[in-house]
């Protein structure tokens, strides 16, 4: 690292360490002025937004560039920290700077003095946990990786823990900890494996070994396991609904949309990497998974009734469409297809900066409605269109998005990935032929049950009247929280209008992953999304855009020009009825009760009914996860009966553990004769 | 793109605006004449449309922007639909703007909005309105879908006037996996056109109504253009099964004969369309609405089916 | 003409699947009854053009007996029995209509993937129709098990046989003739002694639901 004492003979790579640098000491700056709540909030976190501005344009600037190494000297004598910077890690730090500075920016208006841990901890903590995210994507040892991978971990638990005092949260935080350490010790064995026992844990070293495909499938399963409980992935995905919640939304926000796609990251670096065997049946594995976990967070999503546990579930259901994404690209790139591969790869990545951007500035809607009216069951919103405009319009396009609606991102990514569907029938194996097209279908049922839920969040929090008096005192977000918002909802717009350019930065992502990449292509027209050919499928977004938005702009004209009705304000009509309040439009629980019937087979519900006897009728129902009472009780069951027959060996007697001592003695002597 | 492209597309917008309603009127009037009432006049629905624009708009007085805003947005979603699905000629400028599974989501795109709206004013009818149709979208969307993926696997392109090219112009051939599609797309437009079985055009009773609930709240030219909006609809999805299942008579060229043909054919194939429409309304009951997800359901998997089938019969 | 006999096979093919497909998902009795005489008449239709596309006369007599047998004797028998028993709904079905529907899609993609190796051996002009064959034998076979009325079993065993004849059909060309006609007599036994069984449930328990069987049994 000779070149790291003159500025201006930096690479990309120099230049993002000293972001972190500067993140670290903007952290320690807010512990120094612990308390100091207004130079924390509106000193510290807008630079620090201004930082990950600086971060988006590095990524988008070394996209292109080859790999960069590094070698920092932290770390254990032998084992220092090897950092490399390639297109993948990159595309990465394109995301989290992107979103991190919208976030930041939202932070800073979201404090409010005397909540909780002091803003300087706060400051430290969520500090600490950009830097590890930014260095978890440059890692290039084993070593390294999990120190920060760790640090990522510990640090997202004190932000989740933010407002210990409530005893839910601490069971949140103990859960989230928990699986992620599970998912820890996962990760600890695949790099074990996948060193083949040459006991030099870089990644170079790893790249360049070649496992059987015994070990290499089971380095595999270990890293999806491993990365599978960070990122929600059935069966580790109770703590999802619990943490992101219990984090306060700027920091749900950044979970949502940046950590998830740091375990996201890790699969691909191992599966697309670090192995260099690709086997048809892990993209099988994969797909299943992903569509086993994206119907079970949609349908749980629909049926929620807490705004941010319904933002937490969707955030599962999108993950598990990305997982579905990758594992169909391994599938093409195991049979060596590598141009569908790198389609169902852009689809995936798109939906993977579409999420991050969107998900955000639903969390960070959530937290300016949570400040504004203290309240967040969605049975007690309602309305607050006409007091939070500010907040309102940003969330429409955050929720149009997430609906996959065109023109906005979320779309483009479903239609790539719908695109790359259509290809499967040249598979070579029969049965594979005949089940991906069933895949497509539940990736369309699980799109369109989005918009169902999208529909309920955004109907039921902003439309409609306020289900309770003191909604109407709310206010709207203060500048920075205006300024945060209308950055991500721009991310959102920007990503749904220019496709093309868009896949010209996912480009050299895919061709390191699959050798392939769609820009060729997509290159040849500058409005018009054309992944194949053009009478194979096209769209072009901006021109959708335009056509709806000149038939609304004719149609209004003609309208006003040619007749003159005018127009009056008057009660609502409601078939006549004279007596009208808030509690007869839709609760939450209402809207969500076709989904709960028909899917009843996959809820564990608990219902209290009133007879017609009652004094005081009382309806209440409980809608749970059925994975916990069948997976996690059962396993903690047998883990503390374990624990309490080791526990035995604690007599509490000094005799017996003198005895443990000679027994033990007498053994080694026996041994050592031997 | 050619001038005579431009004005065939523009032809295709202007028919659609002129027909649809009258679409409408023929639907009413046969279903009238078979359940042997009188029947209103051809025209009817375009007087309904002079006299709704002619009068005054009355809105709630807590109604957003959102709400002002929906009729415009779902008129241009529903019009640029019916542009882009090849009707006379498969010459259409805007096609590559949007290919079938984005006239999925545009579909979509209207449907959301129009359930945000009748949430907006926060009436029992409005929620329960946008509860019923996205209880209906959320299975009748991938349904749409499946069936024009295995229209896209038979011509090899999601772009509706390549299907409709190759599945026009090819010899003529039977594709098995075209008539369960078929039956699978006609369940589909029934829920989604809100015709019976599914729901009653012409009911005004709170419990069984799903489109006349999230429209309950508008008048004057809102109202207008909401009908208008869903009479576009019922055309959009004629023309595309038209397009798909009876695709012979669009024209290729923009010979001015060609586009007097194909309009005749369209005109001829809509007739017979709507007729058949009536006597499916007149001879089924309107069903419960916990058993639309059912019938919604086995559309859903018949496209499924049509999808393997077409895999298994190795149709190339 | 010639070159249409394949897609017209493949197409009438696709109708019994899609038949079987409906009787799955039909509450009502009558129109079970209805949809299985249409099934049978798509196989007549099967039949007959296999045998004008193949020159063999056999499928012609092959196709008069199940058009004597499937499409107007047995309907109208079933017609009769539902008349005289009073039944015309079955609203419980013992797993709800929808994950019925499920599995029927699955059992559909397992008999499809396993007859696409068998079809690419046959010699047959229509032996791609073998997985439908199969898929509609395994659907009417499921439909049997999880009706809880005894008329839907019977026509669910009733159907399986058209999906089982179906199959020799387009598979081998039909069978021998005596296998043929042993397999209408026994179908036609089979329905008359089911029609007796039924009545005597009935006189039994009051009602035709096969739940009460259960209370035949020792404790």
């Amino acid at each position: 690292m000779d070149g790291f004492a003159h500025p201006t003979t930096w690479v990309h790579l120099d230049w993002i360490l000293a972001v972190v640098v500067a993140w670290l000491v903007m952290g320690v700056l807010g512990v120094v002025a612990l308390r100091r709540f207004q130079f924390v909030a509106n000193g510290l976190f807008p630079i620090s937004a201004c930082f990950s501005l600086g971060l988006l344009g590095l990524a988008l600037s070394a996209m292109g560039a080859g790999p960069e190494v590094a070698v920092l000297p932290i770390g254990l004598p032998q084992l220092p920290f090897h950092l490399r910077l390639d297109s993948l890690s990159s595309f990465f730090l394109m995301v989290i700077g992107g979103v991190s500075a919208g976030v930041s920016a939202f932070a800073a208006g979201y404090f409010r003095k005397g909540e909780g841990t002091p803003p300087g901890l706060i400051c430290l903590e969520y500090h600490i946990f950009l830097a590890s995210i930014v260095l978890v994507v440059v890692a290039d040892d084993a070593y390294a990786f999990m120190v920060v991978w760790e640090t990522m971990a510990f640090s997202s638990f004190f932000l989740v823990m933010a407002n210990h005092r409530i005893p839910e949260i601490r069971n949140a935080g103990y859960l989230y900890m928990l699986v992620a350490h599970i998912g820890a010790l996962g990760l600890l064995l695949c790099f074990g494996v996948l060193q083949a026992n040459t006991g030099d844990y870089t990644f170079a070293n790893m790249r360049a070994q070649h496992l059987s495909p015994f070990w290499a499938s089971v380095a595999f399963v270990l890293a999806v396991f491993g990365f599978g409980a960070k990122a929600g992935l059935l069966p580790l995905h109770a703590w999802l609904p619990e943490a992101h919640p219990a984090a306060p939304s700027p920091f749900s926000a950044l979970m949502s949309g940046v950590m998830l796609k740091i375990a996201l990251y890790g699969i691909l670096r191992v599966s697309f990497d670090l192995l260099q065997t690709r086997i048809w049946w892990w993209g099988v594995l994969l797909m299943a998974i992903g569509l086993a976990t994206s119907l079970f967070g949609v349908v749980f999503s629909t049926v929620q009734v807490e705004m941010k546990r319904l933002l937490a579930y969707s955030s599962i259901e999108n993950v598990g469409l990305m997982c579905t994404g990758f594992g169909l690209s391994l599938l093409f790139s195991a049979y060596g297809m590598t141009a569908f591969a790198a389609l169902a790869m852009t689809a995936a990545l798109y939906h993977v900066v579409s999420h991050a951007f969107f998900k955000s500035l639903l969390f960070c809607s959530t937290g300016a409605v949570l400040h504004a009216t203290g309240e967040r069951s969605l049975g007690k919103l309602g309305g607050l269109i006409r007091t939070m405009p500010w907040v309102a319009w940003p969330s429409l396009i955050g929720a149009l998005s997430c609906a996959g609606l065109p023109p906005f991102g979320g779309f483009v990514a479903e239609w790539l990935l719908l695109q790359s569907f259509l290809f499967t029938t040249g598979l070579p194996s029969s049965f594979l032929n005949m089940l991906v097209p069933v895949v497509a279908a539940l990736i369309a049922l699980v799109a369109a049950l989005s918009g169902y839920t999208m529909v309920k969040y955004f109907g039921v929090i902003f439309l409609g009247q306020p289900r309770d008096e003191k909604l109407s005192f709310s206010h709207d977000a203060d500048h920075w929280e205006r300024i945060g918002m209308l950055w991500l909802a721009v991310g959102c717009v920007v990503l749904g209008l220019f496709p093309n350019q868009v896949i010209g930065w996912i480009d050299p992502v895919t061709h390191l992953l699959v050798s392939d990449g769609l820009a060729q292509a997509v290159a040849a027209s500058s409005w018009l999304l054309v992944p194949v050919s053009i009478e194979r499928a096209s769209y072009s977004p901006a021109i959708f855009l335009l056509g709806v938005m000149a038939c609304f702009a004719l149609a209004y004209l003609l309208v006003r020009r040619l007749y003159k009705g005018g127009t009056r304000r008057a009660p609502p009509w409601d078939c006549g009825y004279p007596w009208q309040n808030a509690r007869m439009q839709d609760t939450a629980e209402g809207f969500g009760h076709p989904i709960r019937q028909i899917f009843e087979p996959l809820f564990r519900m608990q219902r209290e009914l009133p007879t017609p006897f009652d004094e005081q009728p009382l309806y209440r129902v409980t809608v749970e996860d059925p994975l916990w009472h069948w997976l996690y009780l059962p396993v903690a069951a047998v883990v503390e009966r374990c624990s309490k027959l080791i526990g035995l060996l604690q007599q509490g007697r000094i005799a017996v553990y003198l005895m443990y001592s000679f027994v033990t003695l007498i053994v080694v002597l026996l041994v050592v004769k031997q | 793109m050619s001038i005579l492209g431009l004005l065939s597309q523009l032809m295709a917008i202007v028919l659609a605006l002129a027909l649809a309603p009258l679409l409408s009127g023929w639907v009413n009037q046969w279903r009238a004449r078979l359940q042997n009432k009188s029947a209103p006049g051809l025209l009817q629905p375009y007087r309904a449309l002079r006299k709704l624009f002619n009068k005054e708009s009355v809105l709630a007085e807590h109604a957003s922007p959102l709400f002002r805003m929906a009729p415009y947005i779902v008129f241009g979603c529903m019009l640029l639909a019916s542009a882009i699905v090849p009707t006379l000629s498969t010459d259409l400028p805007l096609s590559p703007a949007a290919d079938a599974i984005a006239l999925v989501g545009l579909f979509a795109l209207a449907r959301v909005f129009i359930s945000l709206a009748a949430m907006d004013v926060g009436t029992a009818f409005g929620s329960l309105g946008a509860r019923r149709e996205m209880l209906v979208g959320f299975l009748a969307e991938p349904a749409l879908l499946m069936v024009l993926f295995c229209a896209s696997m038979i011509s090899r392109s999601t772009s509706l006037t390549t299907i409709v090219e190759t599945l026009a112009h090819r010899e003529l051939a039977i594709y098995p996996s075209l008539l369960v599609a078929g039956v699978a797309f006609t369940m589909v437009s029934l829920a989604e056109n809100a015709r019976v079985p599914v729901d009653n055009p012409e009911t005004h009773l709170e419990l069984t109504m799903i489109h006349e609930a999230l429209i309950l709240e508008y008048s004057g030219r809102h109202l207008a253009l909401l009908e208008w909006a869903a009479s576009l609809k019922l055309f959009a999805y004629s023309c595309v099964g038209l397009a798909l299942f009876f695709p012979w008579g669009v024209a290729q060229a923009d010979a001015p004969m060609a586009l007097l043909l194909a309009l005749f054919v369209l005109v001829l194939k809509l007739a017979v369309g709507g007729f058949a429409l009536a006597c499916v309304e007149t001879l089924s009951a309107k069903m419960r609405i916990f058993r639309v997800p059912e019938f919604l359901a086995t559309a859903f998997l018949l496209a499924v089916i049509g999808l393997l089938v077409n895999i298994l019969l190795g149709v190339s | 003409m010639i070159k249409f006999v394949p897609q017209l096979i493949n197409l009438f093919a696709t109708l019994i699947l899609m038949l079987s497909f409906a009787m799955i998902s039909q509450r009502r009795i009558v129109s079970l009854i209805n949809l299985f005489t249409m099934q049978g008449a798509a196989l007549v239709a099967a039949s007959v053009l296999l045998g004008y596309a193949t020159h063999q006369p056999d499928l012609y007599v092959s196709a008069g007996l199940t058009l004597a047998l499937k499409v107007v004797l047995i309907p109208w028998l079933l017609h009769r029995v539902i008349r005289r028993l009073n039944v015309r709904w079955d609203v419980e079905t013992l797993i709800n209509i929808p994950t019925t529907m499920l599995v029927g899609i699955a059992l559909v993609i397992f008999s499809f993937s396993l007859a696409l190796p068998i079809s690419r051996l046959s010699s047959s002009i229509a032996g791609g129709s073998l997985g439908i064959a199969l898929a509609c034998v395994l659907l009417s076979f499921m439909m049997m098990i999880t009706r809880s009325k005894a008329v839907p079993q019977v026509i669910g065993f009733l159907s399986m046989e058209n999906g089982l004849i179906f199959a020799a059909t387009t598979v081998t060309n039909g069978m021998p003739m005596i296998v043929e006609f042993g397999i209408a007599l026994d179908v036609l036994v089979g329905v008359l002694i089911l029609g007796v069984f039924m009545f005597q449930i009935r006189e039994k328990f009051d009602s035709l639901d096969i739940h009460n069987l259960e209370a035949l049994k020792e404790d």
